[in-house]
């Protein structure tokens, strides 16, 4: 990687290891997300793609390297860091919405709290962003009365209501009933059309052909393989790779 | 019935400094012990022990002591003079808290570890995380067992009685003073107790209702 090519990044890892105990699960990892590009995270389970994944907003600490955001090293613990965060929008698999406010303030919280937005900006802003998702009636609804593809649309409403810079996405469709996929999925392939900057870890083949610019393939805590889509799943390279595809192919 | 009405002046005096003394240290405690708990959550190891300390030593003590302590002990140590009345609250104060502490504490730990990530992946910082997040969702969990804590101070105001505060816990001893029936002047107490415990209740039920958190 050049130094050229490694500035104009916007998420940019470098030489980053973590354990949990004797378990090295991410090992010298090296990625650089440029501008509006789409990068699709795969691999088998406890390849580390997930703690890749919540590394770069710092929800995992990791032991050696470095993560920067927009060429802003990623800060300690504190204000700082909370300020970073605001540009990093996330979306987990279990939604995690606020249990306790409504569809709405879900929505709203960041803005309102961290961006110091006034509420009828906030609640206008959170309105339209729910409609985009297609979500907008069900604004004043506690997060329980939902269907767990429209708390994912409310989560990804969420996130992008604090204009981030970039959106990370935890497995977002694998806690979600096979006919509400693809009502995720379509948000979130609108969303890269509109040149929004994504790092996704999914298991949705599907997604990774149709909207992203890049594939990573990740095991035993390694960045085995990063292809253009097609390249990746037409003619892997590694044999760790065509292994894990001749798996999926199988069903 | 005659016991009552004709002593009413005890009786009033005597609930009223209950009610006083329970209301403000309700509120002190319920304000003490939720720092306490947030402290025994809290990433830094000197404030988690600091916490399991206090609450360690205060809980395990009785409260006859903790108030004896205040109410004799405390003017020893020349610091600002306070009234009886003042010191129960401290008393019943510091030793209420460490019920609220863990009350709210075991609600914390209710509260799905997602919730707190979710709220720090928008950018809250720790403070509003806890207060805009994860302590709302808390005391929803655990209104029963909160309530059981300001019952039982309800009731442990009369501890108070043994030392000077005349408050309900010390009608009987004034009745006796007055030659009226013991047995009949304990029983309306007990009656009136009841009575505040059931209104209590009543405003339990009524939150519980009105806080449910559905998952």
């Amino acid at each position: 990687m050049t130094i050229q090519a490694a500035s104009d990044a916007l998420v940019s890892l470098n030489g980053v290891n973590k354990h949990y105990g004797q378990l090295h699960v991410l090992k010298d990892i090296n990625l650089q997300v440029k501008k509006g590009e789409v990068v699709v995270v795969i691999g088998p389970s406890g390849s580390g793609k997930s703690t890749l994944c919540r590394a770069i907003n710092r929800l995992e600490t990791i032991d050696t390297g470095e993560i920067s955001i927009d060429g802003k090293k990623l800060p300690e613990e504190g204000k700082e860091l909370a300020l970073l965060r605001a540009d990093v929008g996330m979306v987990f698999q279990s939604f995690n919405l606020f249990a306790h406010k409504t569809i709405l303030e879900n929505v709203t919280l960041g803005p309102i709290k961290v961006k110091k937005l006034d509420k009828a900006t906030a609640d206008k802003d959170a309105m339209a962003l729910l409609e985009r998702v297609g979500v907008g009636q069900q604004a004043p609804k506690m997060p329980a009365q939902l269907s767990g593809g429209q708390q994912q649309r409310v989560a990804i409403a969420r996130a992008l209501a604090m204009k981030p810079k970039v959106m990370l996405f935890d497995e977002p469709t694998s806690a979600l009933d096979p006919e509400m996929i693809n009502e995720v999925l379509d948000v979130m392939v609108q969303l890269a059309k509109e040149g929004m900057t994504m790092i996704v870890v999914t298991h949705e083949m599907g997604f990774a052909r149709k909207a992203a610019d890049r594939v990573v393939f990740m095991a035993d805590g390694q960045i085995v393989e990063d292809a253009k889509p097609e390249e990746f799943f037409t003619n892997p390279q590694s044999n760790r790779a065509k292994d894990f595809l001749s798996k999926l192919l199988t069903h | 019935m005659n016991t009552l009405l004709n002593n009413s002046d005890l009786f009033i005096t005597g609930f009223r400094n209950t009610l006083i003394l329970f209301f403000f240290a309700g509120i002190f405690a319920l304000i003490l012990g939720t720092i306490v708990a947030t402290l025994r959550v809290s990433p830094i190891p000197a404030m988690r022990a600091a916490a399991t300390l206090y609450i360690n030593v205060v809980r395990n003590t009785p409260l006859t002591l903790v108030l004896f302590f205040f109410a004799l002990g405390y003017p020893k140590l020349g610091l600002v003079e306070i009234d009886f009345m003042t010191a129960a609250t401290v008393g019943l104060s510091l030793y209420t808290a460490t019920y609220v502490a863990e009350a709210v504490r075991s609600g914390i730990n209710t509260v799905p570890v997602g919730q707190a990530e979710a709220a720090r992946a928008i950018g809250l910082p720790f403070t509003q995380t806890l207060t805009l997040v994860i302590l709302p969702q808390a005391f929803r969990a655990v209104i029963p067992p909160m309530f059981s804590v300001f019952i039982a101070l309800l009731k442990n105001t009369t501890v108070a009685a043994g030392f000077s505060v005349a408050e309900a816990g010390a009608i009987r001893s004034n009745l006796s003073e007055r030659g009226e029936p013991a047995m009949a002047g304990l029983l309306w107490v007990a009656l009136i107790f009841v009575l505040l415990v059931f209104i209590l209740s009543f405003v339990q039920r009524k939150l519980e209702k009105k806080w449910k958190v559905a998952r």
